[in-house]
């Protein structure tokens, strides 16, 4: 350390950027960089916060980065009690869309990729390629042909239109199949198939564990696209009675003109809506923090 | 050794689990297969075929009332595609947009995860954890607040706000580039960070002993090995950049300056609930492909870059 910083001045004057050591200044600098970007990240979140707390006289009238008095429970009863409970009706229908599709969507992917990735069969490679493909085929570029595809059959407008779709996950091919070919050796089916394991079971029971990591990412990346997705329920879906959180909020405030009172409904919907994935992220957080890289492997 | 060779074509499709013979356990790599492969099929490579398929039709009317019913017109779609000037006006649009905001972000996320490797920081977990936070915020629902936080009337930075129009014509597409920039540095940063989580301390450990400093050490060695990360991100935020439809259709009710054909997508969009499928059809195919071709095309690029 101490011979870093002594050499440092020299360094200086040759060539300027090597004068950055872990010298205080840089400590400071650094520190300060991120602590700037954290108030960046983090007031807009704290505004969402604080508005939700206010009735509608005090929104505009009171410092809107400070609590004036504590309304957020009547905001939420409020909320949740509007128009016979349909922000709650909302939430259901995309924790169902998400849990439901994210956890299938990961299965199906897995076993997919992990067949890839360890059986040779006739037209492995090009059933990766096409999936390869997939994962550069823009989700937004599917909507429409998707929504005319499942008027053929008049499933637009219900529950399957957007989670049939969800289940598909090319991206979670790909990775899985990276992951299963580094983490599942070879050796260890052959021990399970000399045990008498089948195949199938194999996966399940030991395979599953050792891609856990990857099937974890995967899991997570699927869950958030469904949650947020917007095109394909907008594309899709007219009753409200189906929509996914995204979409009703989205369609209150295209409305906040004609009905003010919406406004406040949309703010601690906001709120509302961005718990489930926090604690989601704040649940698995161990997993994500290794995981996220994987797909950067080659 | 040699009788496993004699007796092989007999015994190769039960017992032999042999690398080059005829495929052992079909059925479970049909278990494994099929059920992804059939959504696949279904959700996947058949919109894309239907797309292309509508894409060619035109609607044709016998005389001005007579019912309208669909037939063959081959490219005609396609020439109303090229000749449609709201939509490549959509197109540069968004071109612009992330030829400025995706190098902004993916900079502010490469230096985040340096300084998150670096020895500068402490609190290194608050700070991995609130720059992700914004990710967990739907892109509607983040169009959606900044959208307020935007509003002259609304704001809590009127200092700003009174003064700028931020949702103005001249302004909105950048005031879009920053909602979507404060969603997606952390998830980004996250990425490239766990990459570098990922080399060996050793590897640096050299340079360090060499007197390297933690610019020299960042730039020589640790951008090279997350170059791999870089490049994934950029794809994604590529691909993400040319698809832009939440924030923009949220922003029209936040500011007059965004039109219904305002980005690809959103033309896309407007064109279908006129309804005129087969034109909306065609122009998903174009930007697909459009996507297609320039993610494909950076890929490549790199990859050989990687070569030299």
């Amino acid at each position: 350390m101490s011979a870093a910083v002594r050499t440092a001045p020299a360094a200086t004057a040759s060539t300027g950027s090597r004068g950055v050591r872990e010298n205080p200044l840089s400590r400071v600098g650094a520190m300060l960089v991120m602590g700037v970007f954290t108030l960046y990240f983090l007031v807009p979140i704290w505004w969402l916060l604080v508005s939700a707390t206010k009735d509608r006289g005090q929104f505009t009238s009171t410092h809107p980065l400070w609590f004036a008095d504590m309304n957020l429970v009547e905001n939420v009863g409020a909320l949740l009690r509007y128009d016979g409970g349909i922000f709650v009706r909302w939430i259901g229908n995309s924790v169902a869309y998400t849990a439901g599709g994210a956890l299938l969507g990961t299965v199906l992917a897995a076993m997919c990729g992990y067949a890839l990735a360890k059986y040779r069969f006739a037209g492995r490679d090009m059933l990766f390629n096409v999936v390869l493909g997939g994962v550069l085929v823009p989700a937004t570029a599917l909507a429409l042909p998707l929504f005319l595809i499942f008027s053929q059959v008049n499933l637009t407008n219900t529950f399957w239109a957007v989670f049939l779709p969800s289940l598909v996950s090319p991206f979670g091919v790909y990775l899985t199949r990276i992951f299963a070919a580094a983490s599942v050796p070879d050796e260890l089916l052959e021990a399970a198939r000399l045990d008498g394991s089948s195949e199938v079971r194999t996966f399940f029971t030991v395979s599953v564990r050792l891609m856990f990591p990857a099937l974890v990412t995967v899991f997570l990346f699927q869950f958030v696209a469904i949650w947020n997705n917007f095109f394909l329920p907008l594309i899709m879906l007219r009753d409200e009675a189906v929509f996914p959180v995204t979409l009703g909020l989205y369609s209150w405030n295209t409305q906040v003109n004609q009905i003010p009172e919406l406004r406040g409904y949309v703010l601690v919907g906001a709120l509302l809506s961005i718990v489930p994935l926090i604690l989601v992220f704040l649940v698995l957080q161990r997993f994500w923090r290794n995981g996220l890289g994987a797909g950067a492997v080659k | 050794m040699t009788s496993t060779q004699v007796v092989a074509p007999v015994l190769a499709r039960s017992t032999q689990p042999a690398r080059r013979l005829p495929v052992p356990h079909k059925r479970a790599i049909a278990f494994f297969v099929l059920p992804f492969g059939a959504l696949f099929a279904l959700f996947y490579a058949l919109p894309v075929g239907y797309a292309v398929w509508q894409s060619l039709l035109v609607v044709e009317r016998e005389g001005t009332f007579g019912p309208a019913r669909q037939v063959f017109g081959g490219l005609a779609q396609y020439e109303q595609v090229f000749q449609n000037g709201p939509f490549w006006t959509s197109v540069g649009r968004v071109l612009l947009f992330g030829a400025v905001q995706v190098p902004v972000m993916l900079l502010l996320a490469l230096v985040f995860a340096l300084l998150l490797d670096s020895p500068l920081l402490r609190g290194k977990r608050f700070f991995r954890l609130a720059f992700f936070v914004p990710y967990a915020v739907p892109g509607v629902v983040a169009a959606i607040m900044w959208g307020f936080l935007y509003s002259p009337n609304l704001s809590p930075f009127t200092a700003v706000t009174s003064n700028v129009d931020l949702l103005s014509a001249d302004l909105v597409l950048w005031a879009m580039a920053n909602v979507v920039t404060w969603v997606y540095v952390g998830y980004n940063m996250l990425i490239i960070y766990s990459s570098l989580l990922a080399i060996p301390t050793e590897v640096y450990e050299a340079a360090r002993l060499d007197g390297a400093g933690q610019l020299r050490i960042a730039w020589s060695v640790k951008i090279p090995l997350v170059l791999p990360a870089i490049v994934l991100t950029t794809v994604f935020s590529i691909i993400g950049t040319l698809q832009l439809l939440a924030e923009p259709q949220v922003f029209r009710s936040f500011s007059s300056a965004v039109t219904s054909t305002f980005t690809p997508n959103l033309t896309v969009y407007s064109t279908s609930s006129v309804p005129n499928f087969n034109l909306a059809a065609a122009f998903s195919v174009v930007l697909a492909l459009a996507t297609f071709v320039l993610s494909f095309a950076f890929l490549k690029l790199t990859q050989k870059k990687g070569v030299q």
